[in-house]
């Protein structure tokens, strides 16, 4: 690795030196396979829906489309990483009970409503209090009694879907069709571009008008690289790292709203399955070290597009859903491997070793 | 390698990113010999043990071992035990969660199945002969940190070893415990066993020891003979003379003249800390400069915590400018003006992969507050402006800090502190572990600071650094205020007979 | 002078319990709390020999997964990939038993396999690599799911007659059993996998207590910088605490296809955080170097035993066994939190 330290304002090299450039060349690749394997996968059509609306349609819609929920889920968990060198596998289990409170306020009890019980948006923020209470539980956990992230997050991972499911008394509560719920899931009338689209694009204006306008950005990564130090500059450690855990519930929220919305019922074990998994490659992917410190927000989001893609790519060559994270953890043992010091350590002494007569030879010439 | 020495130690070098932590270093040590290693914190003492223990790996020199041909590698805490070298380190490096037979025996490998029974009739035999008031059978962690540290001495001792060596292993023993291990030093003594003995304290070293090798900066000051070295010529050794690198500096800048030039700044009366400290009074006047000195341990850095806030604040009065006020955490502190730049640079000062932009207005920001964040165009302005004022040598503003020089580290923390504009400003060994150059920069930025009206705290393990900074000294000695000197009393030889303590004539 | 003494109390030095025991001995009387209570308010199911002895059939695979996570927890590691583990053993063996004519000794060879390939690899990446245990361990879980149902999606009951005959065969208890209304003595029985189990508790206790190696482990979890310095070799001793603890979890494959009989990705669902509460709960600090397998042992009798109430006790859905474990789990971590901050402030 030799960084020249010449400013140069070239595109192409500054992006080379960006973490960007690890999920971009995930990304390229999975291009490049698709290009060879099947040219038809980028094609994109126009089809009538359901009620009569033209939307676009293809996989590379479905891909924008399906990782909505885990690019907003991608947020959160990368300022939890960051803050803590931990993540949270919880965030499925919460999906399940947020999107469970959800529906049993719009149901108001009705299992099988013919109207709506109560406005979206009070169902909404419902959930969104219940997911934060959810990454309150897991922030307390982690910040002040020092468990591991991990097995804080175990504690949710494992009763979530069975709380989910204790809300509404393991009934499955159907919203009708034309309550107007369908949409955040769906389309909204007249535009061709599936509504999770811009939620996920709402999202990522929010947090990133907070990364400018607040100085989250700073403390979190501050506490994240050196909570000593950040406390002798008068940050409070333990209520950032709980304050990423209350941040990461509302993008669960709002990644339970789309996902309820999309089937207007839910299924307790099986919505959002295996996310925390994507979720945590997504940072990973995004070239972020998981053992917390310094984070790039967009690279996150970036790789959570980029395993959206690994997904799909994936269903179209008749891989199960459930065989799916085999796949992924392998993908995810690589990324680690490679990003483990000690690896690197040995790498970059292999590759100095192959470079060495090289450079001796330009010396020469020289 | 002579024939009389049990270790010789050759040009020993070692290297961590951005610091040369051995440079050149020779050591021998004969049998039959208890031999101090001295040096103040920062000085190599650890790091050189590490190396002969296989802790760390050298990058340069040679060991050589009595009975041993040519150069002796030895890469693990394994291999050095395997040839005969025991170590107890300054920290205790035994597992609270066994018994304490276990922790003797464990890892010298025998047998993969113990006998157990033998084990701990064999370890209470060995405490009852070393007068170690513990069961064989009891939890290391029950028993109190001396204890602790003497199990840890027993395991040493009986490992048969040819080469023994403590690691500032007295600090916390109490004087009868301290008798004990020199008894035991000497019995090993008497069998031809080596001992290298790390301590700070001075009288210790005149009772027990035969020969001194003394270390500053990572390099070899000296080796002496105990009978040739007065306690004050071994402080001045260990504290260095760089009398002829630099000129008085204090002269060039005159002292603050303001109206308010008696105000007092800090008051604190009986302050104390969960640190090991005794409580102290301290003030500070507008404009002073004023420094904490002692040895290492003497409590200096934890008198300048219990100031900011740093440690757990347990008992004292705080005045701020004359008003009463409550500091209990760093941001209190940081709120009524004061700042600190902290002794360990990298472990509490930098924020390693952040950029030397974000280190430098890290502090402001936090007092500023959440909600209003700097623009990126302003810390631009605000990090290329003290890049210039304090002649920070970095790649760019944006380059992360960790790869600077440790010199330059500093001055990015003391942009970050200067930056919240504080009026008084405590540095805590700010010097240490950098270049000559920047050092005489630090210093003369301190006289500046104050020549505008800023009260300074300055503590260095350096005395003529001090001298030529301070006007005032409060001494310090076994975490007591021991004296504080002024005017005509401030020179190297006052200074040291203070921090030596009575005997010192 | 008084205040800097560094705690010099003889009190300190007569502390008789240590934090192993403290814990053990909150998990014991727990346990007994609950199965006294049960007695006393629930009725006959708890009075009956055979209402113990099942606790101890459906959860002997447990116990070894278990095992196998207190030993990597006491070391300081975690594994959370046991569950998937366990699922894919039985999912193997049984379409092995099934559709490859297989023996049992085969099966048995091949969970022995499948156990010992994971630990060789995880013990390998988290020791050698050092890279996080859970990160590993959790890629580790998907892979042994995903593969799972790569194998065989479908549920299906294995028919292999002589692996049947093993499952049904039943180990008699001489004198511990209940009358019944006819006055009829039934002897209690347990399966050959409590067997296995009970054997596998004996021999990992021995290990860990008396062995080197098992004390390294506590080394390792006690402090891992003083354990090297101690010349104890961290990396193989971690590395043999995962490779342990993926062949228990593959023996406790073997253990639960010989209780349920049956192939389905379902099998072993959430185990890891059974096993994990298992070991919390029997006293295994999270931080490593404190834990006691007759501690694990009473813990995953106590999950077995609060599963029993709860369900006794008329909340027979399925999410309240999930939504009490993990409230127990939580209690316990909260309490071992509270213990390892005493023991700081007294240090």
């Amino acid at each position: 690795m030799t960084i020249e330290k010449t400013k140069d304002d070239n595109i192409l090299k500054r992006l080379l030196h960006s973490q960007m450039i690890i999920p971009l060349a995930a990304l390229l690749a999975l291009v490049v396979f698709n290009l060879i394997a099947d040219p038809s996968f980028f094609a994109i059509t126009i089809n009538q829906d359901s009620t009569g609306n033209s939307v676009l349609a293809g996989q590379l819609i479905s891909i924008l489309n399906n990782g909505s929920e885990l690019a907003i889920l991608a947020i959160g968990m990368t300022l939890v990483t960051a803050a803590t060198g931990g993540q949270d596998i919880s965030v499925g289990a919460t999906i399940a009970v947020a999107g469970s409170a959800m529906l049993a306020v719009l149901c108001g009890g009705n299992m099988r409503p013919d109207t709506l019980a109560a406005p979206i948006i009070v169902a909404f923020l419902f959930g969104v209090v219940i997911a934060m209470v959810c990454g309150a539980f897991n922030g307390v956990m982690v910040a002040v009694f020092k468990v591991q992230p991990m097995v804080a997050t175990l504690i949710l991972y494992t009763a979530g879907r069975s709380i989910a499911a204790w809300i509404n008394n393991n009934a499955l509560p159907i919203i009708p069709t034309d309550s107007g719920f369908g949409i955040f899931g769906g389309f909204i009338p007249g535009v061709p571009i599936p509504t999770p689209v811009f939620i996920a694009i709402a999202c990522f204006i929010v947090i990133f008008l907070v990364l400018k306008f607040t100085s989250l950005g700073l403390y979190v990564q501050s506490v994240g690289i050196n909570e000593k130090a950040a406390r002798l500059n008068g940050l409070n450690p333990t209520f950032i790292k709980w304050l990423t855990f209350v941040i990461l519930g509302v993008c669960v929220a709002v990644a339970a709203l789309i996902k309820v919305s999309r089937i207007s019922t839910i299924n307790y074990q099986t919505i959002a399955a295996d996310i925390e998994m994507d979720a945590i490659l997504a940072v990973a992917l995004g070239g972020n070290a998981l053992s917390g410190g310094k984070f790039n927000m967009g690279s996150s989001i970036l790789g959570a597009y980029v395993i959206q893609f690994l997904t799909t790519t994936l269903y179209k060559f008749n891989v199960a859903s459930a065989a799916l994270p085999a796949y992924k953890a392998v993908v995810v043992i690589i990324l680690v491997v490679l990003s483990a010091p000690i690896v690197r350590a040995k790498l970059s002494a292999i590759w100095k070793k192959i470079r060495s007569p090289k450079q001796a030879e330009v010396e020469a010439v020289k | 390698m002579k024939e009389n020495h049990l270790v010789e130690m050759r040009g020993i070098c070692k290297y961590f990113p951005g610091v040369k932590a051995l440079q050149n270093v020779d050591f021998t040590l004969r049998p039959g010999e208890v031999h101090a290693l001295m040096g103040e914190n920062g000085a190599g003492k650890s790091t050189l043990i590490k190396v002969l223990t296989g802790v760390y790996e050298k990058d340069g020199g040679d060991i050589y071992l009595q009975g041993h041909d040519g150069a002796v590698s030895i890469k693990s805490p394994q291999d050095a035990q395997d040839v005969g070298i025991a170590t107890v380190y300054q920290e205790i490096t035994l597992c609270p969660n066994l018994t304490v037979a276990e922790n003797m025996y464990i890892g010298r490998g025998h047998s993969k199945v113990a006998n157990w029974k033998q084990m701990y009739t064999d370890a209470d035999k060995i405490l009852q002969n070393l007068g170690i008031p513990v069961s064989a059978k009891q939890q290391l962690g029950s028993c109190s940190i001396a204890m602790q540290q003497m199990v840890a001495i027993a395991r040493a001792v009986d490992m048969d070893c040819k080469v023994l060596i403590l690691d500032e292993p007295t600090s916390s023993l109490d004087e009868s415990e301290v008798e004990k291990l020199f008894g035991m030093m000497r019995q090993l003594k008497d069998r031809g066993v080596g001992i290298i003995f790390v301590t700070h304290f001075l009288d210790q070293v005149y009772e027990i020891c035969d020969r001194i090798t003394v270390m500053r900066d990572g390099q070899l000051v000296g080796e002496y003979e105990i009978e040739k070295m007065p306690r004050v010529d071994l402080v001045a050794a260990m504290l260095g003379k760089q009398m002829d690198d630099m000129a008085d500096i204090k002269g060039d800048y005159e002292t603050y003249a303001g109206a308010d030039a008696d105000q007092m700044v800090y008051e604190a009366t009986g302050l104390k800390s969960n640190a090991a400290v005794y409580p102290f009074d301290f003030h500070i006047k507008k404009g002073e400069v004023t420094g904490f000195t002692g040895l290492l341990g003497s409590g200096r850095s934890e008198c300048v915590r219990a100031i900011f806030g740093a440690d757990h604040v347990t008992g004292g009065s705080v005045k701020k400018s004359g008003k009463d006020v409550k500091i209990s955490k760093p941001l209190d502190a940081m709120k009524q003006g004061i700042a600190y730049l902290p002794e360990d640079r990298k472990g509490d000062g930098i924020i390693g992969s952040l950029s030397v932009r974000e280190n430098i207005i890290l502090a402001a920001q936090v007092l500023r507050g959440f909600l209003k964040p700097f623009s990126k165009a302003e810390t631009y302005k605000i990090a290329d402006e003290y890049i210039k004022l304090l002649d920070i040598k970095t790649a760019s503003a944006d380059t992360p800090i960790a790869s600077l020089s440790g010199g330059n580290q500093q001055k990015v923390i003391l942009a970050r502190w200067l930056f919240t504009h504080p009026d008084y400003l405590i540095l805590d060994e700010p010097t240490r572990g950098i270049d000559i150059g920047t050092k005489v920069d630090i210093q003369k930025l301190v006289l500046q600071l104050a020549s505008q009206g800023m009260s300074v705290t300055f503590i260095s393990s350096e005395l003529d650094e001090m001298i030529r900074t301070c006007s005032r000294l409060v001494v310090m000695r076994d975490r007591h205020v021991v004296g504080e000197l002024t005017g005509s009393d401030l020179n190297q030889n006052k200074i040291m007979s203070t921090i030596a303590g009575g005997e010192a004539k | 002078m008084a205040t800097l003494k560094l705690k010099r109390s003889e009190g300190a030095g007569k502390r008789a319990i240590t934090d192993t025991n403290l814990l053990l001995t909150i998990t014991i009387v727990v346990f007994a709390v609950m199965y006294i209570g049960a007695m006393l308010f629930l009725g006959r199911g708890f009075l009956r020999w055979q209402t113990f002895f099942n606790i101890l059939n459906t959860n002997a695979s447990l116990i070894i997964t278990a095992i196998g996570l207190s030993i990597v927890m006491i070391c300081g590691s975690i594994d959370i990939s046991v569950g998937g583990v366990v699922g894919l053993v039985t999912m193997c063996c049984a379409v092995n038993l099934d559709y490859q004519g297989g023996s049992p000794v085969t099966a048995l060879a091949i969970a022995l396999g499948i156990g010992l390939a994971f630990g060789v690899v995880q013990g390998f990446l988290v020791a050698y690599l050092e890279i996080q245990p859970f990160i590993v361990t959790l890629a580790g879980m998907f892979f042994a799911r995903g593969l799972t149902t790569i194998i065989h999606a479908e549920p299906f009951n294995v028919a292999n007659e002589a692996f049947l005959a093993l499952k049904d065969t039943r180990i008699t208890i001489p004198f511990l059993g209940s009358v019944n209304n006819s006055g009829n003595f039934t002897a209690a029985y347990m399966e050959i996998g409590v067997a296995v189990a009970l054997v596998l508790v004996v021999l990992a206790f021995v290990m860990l207590r008396w062995t080197s190696l098992g004390r390294s482990f506590y080394a390792l979890g006690g402090n891992r910088q003083s354990a090297l310095m101690l010349g104890i070799n961290t990396k193989r001793s971690l590395f043999l605490a995962h490779l342990i603890s993926g062949l228990l979890a593959g023996i406790a494959g073997y253990v639960y296809i010989m209780h349920s009989a049956s192939g389905a990705v379902t099998n072993a669902d959430g185990m890891e955080m059974n096993a994990i509460a298992a070991s919390i709960i029997g006293g295994t600090m999270l931080s490593g170097g404190v834990g006691n397998i007759i501690g694990t042992f009473f813990g995953v009798l106590s999950l077995g035993t609060i599963q029993n109430i709860v369900s006794s006790a008329g909340f027979t859905d399925a999410w309240w066994a999930k939504i009490t474990v993990a409230a127990m789990i939580c209690l316990f971590l909260v309490i071992q939190s509270i213990v390892l901050a005493r023991k700081k402030q007294t240090e």
